[in-house]
């Protein structure tokens, strides 16, 4: 396919075929966390033709559609901005409701109780954790590197795959139940969590090439937004 | 493709991957070749033939605008925004970026990380803005690099008042007042060079020199929030005879950040030599791949055969 999409703002629920050769049925909201670094996000979404509204204020949060919550930068300065805009309590309601969430990047991070980067922001606490560092290697890891799937997971997602990081932080779940996708950066750590309607990537899977689209397809076809 | 899974001893025990980045030199909108930015000739359409090195497994991309005046600038933002469209890997781009506006205008037309280089040697601050606002991650310092010839190189300007200044406080162009006690490293190994290697901080698309440390110029950016060094060396540029592995091992020696090597790609072993010798995190190529000399597929294929951990597709 070799269609062009511009870029929808408004929420349209217009079956169309992406680059995938899907069949988008339904629609995302996607919530803005300032600084200007949903943009990957949005281009994946428009190459596989699905819409979105991009929510930056409650009355944009509708809760009736799958929530993908993106995120590059700093986790204070992602929680202040939902604080700020009043999203932060409507989000944690969608999910408490269950909603479908997708959490990438720093916005899988503030899932968690708090994060050593900002000890004063606390996190959105949905789950049980914190956020810590890496300790080792060069700082933020930069690249791609190798995920490998949970016992939890292994029936959905059974493959190992190379998939692209930027972080310097990473969860430590409480319940590592929780923990879909493990990898390595001088320590095994948690590189994606699902759980009931939670699902959150620490890496870029808009970013992934064909890995990240069988990810985030396999996804959207859960929550009834791909057929 | 989890066959690299058990591939380790290379990189300990971490799973992140080297990385193999095409590099377009861009004008007018159109992908170009040149030695050194002269005798410029028409090499294709930038998103074709990122689309293509991207299915052959490139890990990133790189748009370099090298004539980027502030009309063209245009051409380049709406380049962005079609590579984006289209793209799934993450791409960098750089050239005249001299202000916020400049980056943040790449960032929101698509491009990953911006790349800064002159602008950032004459306002270092540059770098802090960028990092500041848009975060680390996508804030990469372009050094060129070129090994200084003479351990007395700073007599021309006479501004013995400078001398010893720090690198963030002030640079003009011509400035060879910095001595650097720290720009070297020493050889452990197969190196008959038994002495302190040092290299200028080229700019303005390696017309001029600074005088100022390499490795100065980088920490420094470093501190101030660049988030990774696209290091190219002036003397391997363009010549295809293989990478500069000191220049690139003492950058990866000295920073906490990752290294793309760039300059004097040749084939699977000159990657192999920076990955492994140079520790390199990442290497960069144009000519090679331009002129299909080597498929990236083919090219990681062997550096994988070698032991280093690459993504194949």
């Amino acid at each position: 396919m070799t269609q062009t999409h511009d870029r929808k703002t408004d929420l349209e629920t217009n079956a169309e075929t992406g680059d995938s050769g899907n069949t988008a049925t339904g629609s995302v909201e996607l919530v803005d966390v300032g600084g200007g670094n949903i943009g990957s996000v949005m281009r994946f979404l428009e190459r596989m033709a699905i819409s979105y509204r991009h929510v930056q204020s409650p009355d944009q949060l509708t809760g009736k559609s799958p929530l993908i919550l993106p995120g590059v930068g700093n986790f204070g300065a992602v929680m202040q901005h939902l604080r700020k805009n009043g999203l932060a309590d409507p989000v944690i309601q969608s999910v408490q409701k269950g909603t479908p969430f997708l959490g990438v990047c720093v916005g899988m991070q503030i899932l968690f109780e708090g994060s050593e980067e900002s000890p004063n922001e606390p996190g959105l606490g949905l789950l049980k954790g914190n956020v810590v560092k890496f300790t080792h290697g060069k700082v933020p890891q930069i690249g791609w590197n190798l995920i490998t799937p949970q016992p939890s997971v292994r029936a959905i997602y059974p493959d190992q795959e190379y998939v692209y990081f930027v972080n310097s932080y990473f969860p430590r779940p409480a319940d590592q139940e929780v923990v879909s996708f493990t990898a390595e950066y001088f320590e095994t750590f948690c590189a994606a969590v699902r759980v009931d309607n939670i699902t959150a990537f620490q890496f870029h899977p808009e970013k992934s090439a064909k890995a990240g689209e069988r990810l985030l397809t396999r996804w959207l076809k859960e929550v009834g937004v791909l057929s | 493709m989890s066959s690299a899974v058990t591939k380790s001893g290379s990189v300990g025990k971490s799973g992140l991957c080297r990385r193999i980045i095409p590099c377009h030199d861009v004008a007018n909108g159109r992908t170009v070749k040149g030695i050194k930015f002269t005798e410029i000739r028409d090499a294709g359409d930038p998103l074709e033939l990122a689309l293509i090195y991207e299915e052959q497994g490139a890990d990133e991309l790189v748009f370099l605008d090298i004539t980027a005046s502030h009309e063209e600038r245009k051409t380049t933002v709406d380049l962005v925004k079609r590579v984006a469209a289209k793209l799934s890997i993450p791409f960098t781009v750089g050239g005249g970026i001299s202000t916020l506006q400049d980056a943040l205008a790449l960032l929101q037309a698509g491009a990953d990380k911006v790349s800064v280089n002159t602008s950032a040697v004459l306002r270092p601050e540059l770098i802090s803005e960028i990092a500041g606002t848009c975060g680390s991650q996508c804030c990469v310092l372009a050094i060129d690099a070129r090994k200084a010839v003479d351990e007395t190189r700073n007599s021309a300007s006479g501004n013995d008042g400078d001398a010893g200044r720090d690198v963030g406080t002030g640079i003009r162009d011509g400035h060879t007042g910095i001595r650097d006690g720290h720009a070297s490293i020493r050889d452990e190994q197969n190196n008959a060079v038994n002495g302190d290697i040092k290299w200028d901080v080229l700019t303005h698309g390696g017309r001029k020199n600074t005088g100022l440390s390499a490795l100065e110029w980088g920490k420094k950016a470093v501190a101030l929030g660049a988030g990774e060094i696209l290091l190219t060396s002036w003397d391997q540029d363009g010549t295809r005879s293989g990478f500069d592995l000191e220049l690139c091992r003492a950058f990866s020696d000295a920073l906490s950040v990752p290294i793309i090597a760039s300059g004097g790609a040749r084939d699977a072993d000159s990657f192999i030599d920076v990955f492994i010798q140079g520790k390199a995190d990442a290497a960069l190529a144009a000519t090679i791949f331009h002129d299909s000399i080597w498929s990236i597929d083919k090219l990681k294929e062997l550096i994988h055969q070698a032991g280093i951990r690459v993504r194949l597709c």
